[in-house]
């Protein structure tokens, strides 16, 4: 069986290699490559050197605001997901009347996709300001606020799911025996309940922290960065940087690269963190 | 044994949806037309079927979603199955895409133009590489309904007695603020449709209604007689008729259907929605509106009531002034195509504005006002906006305002512009601080 599976595991593994090829590595590849080179297309591209990297942080302040802005979200939104999330979770482990029902209502929200739920929020949101005389768009806190209720609304229920399994995965024994052992319930939770659902942890924390950092879709139908740029997250600055202007598609690539750096480097420092603290069972 | 068989299976399968997934697009069609209006998608799609009935030439039409033609163009003509024919947005835009445009100064279609200083030409003023097809024009719609109902109260706060008569900024201000103070009896909501400013919606003030002071700036200058050539040869602008800009934008905002705080919020086709159902009666737009108009549910405004106003900001000579023509819509070739479909190319676009059928569908179904000398008086499209635009044209008592935008340094600089409008609606930024951006970004933004 082993020598079979030996046999076979490059011919399985081709289709999936091949379509990571084209549809993640070779893009990857040239987009590092064009992100030091002056072009209008990905087919005609002039090697500049370090030029956009340069023009990226100093040409103005944008990118930089936008990191900044950016930051500011996925530190509130990953906080507040993850907590609630847990919370929810460990509510509906309790075995209360209709907990499938509640569970399949919030996970409901992350079935729609990004654009829709911008567009969702922003007329509930702007439905509650128009009757104070301001829009969306009037404050740059309103889209601030807008955004980490949106995600939230979103993934909560995602990472409620995740937290749930990893809850049930502890055996009903441990529990029993602290309970035996005179442990409370906050000493359970703290002591038993938390330690044993690192993995998912690891887990919800990476989900969150790379999406709070992508956002894309959500940012630009909630407020396209109004005013005046100051809501506009590091994707959609990538975006509008690449197509705003003419010759500036290196300078948004630029941006890209280091924003790829940039997550890769917070996600991987998260789970190097959380994973040493998982406990095995 | 069956394991083995299940695993080629599922091999198998694997390889025929991965080649499904590149097989797609596989018939070859001669001539590839990337089409810039998405109103108009479903007419060129006929157009195509008809023209393969006629010749036997295939030709594929795709449309990009409104606002993104740059993006698709530009991962479009980077296949090798690349448009053949594509559209550029003037100087600005020729700039961008000229390693990729033809040169067709000696083509049947570009010797349709009626005046051949329309088309773009290259850096020394040789050659031309894209041809205009369609000239639009923009302005102050009004509903001429309310206005008469207006000029027929008694204890109206003006002399004059029609809105022809509105011939100066000053004018169309008197009747506008009392207008809004009788707006009970004419039965509106407002005088001014929402003065749209969400984003991607603040093209009407951030690109248009700046066109009007920058041309006089320009239409001033020294060196150029040709206002658009003045602009784009501006390294820097003094942003002379700010306060006039202020007047205009001032008077859409004081007068509105919808409160300031708000108006971030507001779509172009929400103003004109608002207009169509009678709850104003201006809106600035252009004849391109005519279809968003019509097609409104509810609507209450007659064909015959519909009519142009130019933008008057209170500039010294604007008696004269005409509503905004122009275009932004040029038609260039892909110098990389191969020589064949370059030809075919040109043939359908001759066929498209010089044959009895191709003439047909562009003036009654596409409703273009085309600059091509194939078209006589009586082809002209028949909705009420078109016909405006082309008294205006053929006035001689009025000067028309060109189409300077054309020259503006790029989209990062109109987005600022229409960033800050936003914030000065909203309170939270003063004028000041929009003239500055206005001049600081240009000068950035023009390298």
């Amino acid at each position: 069986m082993n020598r079979a599976s030996k046999k076979w595991f490059t011919i399985f593994l081709l289709p999936t290699f091949i379509a990571f090829c084209i549809a993640f590595l070779i893009p990857f590849l040239m987009g590092l490559y064009l992100s030091f080179c002056e072009f209008r297309t990905v087919s005609d591209a002039q090697f500049v050197g370090l030029q956009n990297y340069i023009k990226a942080f100093s040409e103005n302040r944008e990118f930089i605001n936008s990191l900044w802005f950016t930051l500011r979200f996925a530190i509130v939104s990953v906080v507040v997901i993850n907590v609630a999330a847990f919370l929810l979770a460990l509510l509906l482990t309790k075995g209360i009347a209709g907990t499938n029902l509640f569970r399949t209502v919030f996970f409901m929200p992350n079935l729609i996709g990004g654009i829709v739920l911008g567009y969702i929020w922003q007329l509930i949101i702007n439905g509650v300001l128009f009757k104070y005389g301001y829009s969306i768009t009037s404050n740059a806190k309103f889209g601030y606020w807008g955004l980490i209720i949106l995600m939230a609304w979103q993934m909560i229920g995602y990472m409620m799911v995740i937290y749930i399994a990893g809850i049930q995965n502890i055996p009903t024994s441990i529990i029993e025996a602290a309970r035996v052992d005179g442990a409370g319930p906050f000493r359970t939770l703290f002591n038993i309940t938390i330690p044993s659902v690192m993995p998912s942890i690891t887990i919800c924390l990476f989900l969150t922290i790379t999406n709070s950092f992508k956002l894309f879709d959500q940012n630009l139908a909630l407020t396209a960065g109004a005013p005046s740029k100051q809501t506009q997250m590091v994707a959609l600055d990538i975006y509008n940087t690449f197509y705003g202007r003419v010759g500036s598609e290196g300078v948004g690539q630029a941006k890209a690269v280091v924003f790829f750096i940039l997550v890769a480097v917070v996600a991987l420092l998260q789970l190097y963190l959380t994973r040493s603290k998982e406990v095995e069972n | 044994m069956s394991k083995k068989i299940t695993a080629l299976f599922l091999c198998l399968l694997a390889i025929i949806s991965l080649a499904g997934c590149g097989g797609s697009g596989g018939n070859k069609a001669d001539v590839y037309f990337l089409n810039f209006k998405p109103e108009s998608a479903d007419i060129y799609k006929e157009i195509a079927q008809k023209y393969e009935e006629e010749t036997g030439v295939k030709i594929k039409v795709s449309t990009a979603a409104a606002n993104t033609y740059e993006q698709t163009l530009k991962s479009e003509i980077a296949k090798s199955s690349a448009p053949t024919i594509f559209q550029i947005n003037g100087p600005i835009g020729y700039e961008s895409w000229k390693d990729y445009c033809l040169n067709i100064e000696n083509s049947d279609f570009a010797r349709l133009l009626t005046d051949d200083t329309l088309a773009i030409r290259g850096k020394d003023g040789k050659g031309i590489y894209g041809v205009p097809y369609v000239v639009e024009g923009y302005g102050i719609i009004y509903n001429d309904a309310i206005m008469k109902k207006y000029f027929a109260l008694p204890d109206r706060k003006t002399k004059i007695t029609s809105t022809d008569e509105i011939k100066s900024f000053e004018t169309l201000k008197t009747v506008v603020e009392d207008m809004t103070a009788k707006k009970a009896e004419l039965g509106i909501k407002g005088v001014f449709a929402s003065t749209s400013l969400s984003s991607g919606e603040d093209w009407r003030w951030q690109t248009h209604l700046l066109n009007v002071p920058l041309y006089y700036e320009f239409r001033d200058s020294e060196d150029h007689s040709d206002p658009t050539i003045a602009g784009l040869n501006a390294k820097e602008i003094a942003f002379r008729y700010s306060e006039n800009f202020k007047n205009i934008f001032d008077l859409y905002t004081d007068n509105s259907i919808t409160e300031k705080g708000v108006l971030g919020s507001k779509s172009t086709s929400d103003s004109m929605a608002e207009f169509a159902l009678g709850q104003v009666a201006m809106v600035q737009n252009g004849n391109w509106a005519w279809s968003q108009i019509s097609d409104v549910e509810g609507n209450t405004v007659k064909e015959s009531d519909i009519k142009f106003l130019p933008i008057y900001t209170g500039i010294k000579g604007e008696e004269n002034q005409g509503i905004c023509i122009g275009t932004e819509n040029y038609l260039a070739i892909n110098k990389n195509a191969d020589e064949s479909a370059q030809k075919k190319s040109l043939d359908f676009l001759y066929w498209l504005f010089s044959s009895k059928t191709g003439k047909d569908y562009v003036t009654n179904k596409l409703g273009f006002v085309t600059p091509f000398n194939s078209f006589s008086e009586a082809e002209l499209p028949g909705d009420p906006l078109a016909r405006e635009v082309v008294r205006y044209m053929n006035d001689e008592n009025n000067v028309t305002v060109p189409w300077i935008f054309t020259s503006f340094p790029s989209d990062v600089f109109k987005t600022k512009v229409g960033g800050d409008l936003l914030e000065y609606v909203q309170g939270t930024k003063k004028w000041d601080d929009l003239t500055d951006t206005v001049k600081s970004s240009w000068k950035s933004e023009r390298k």
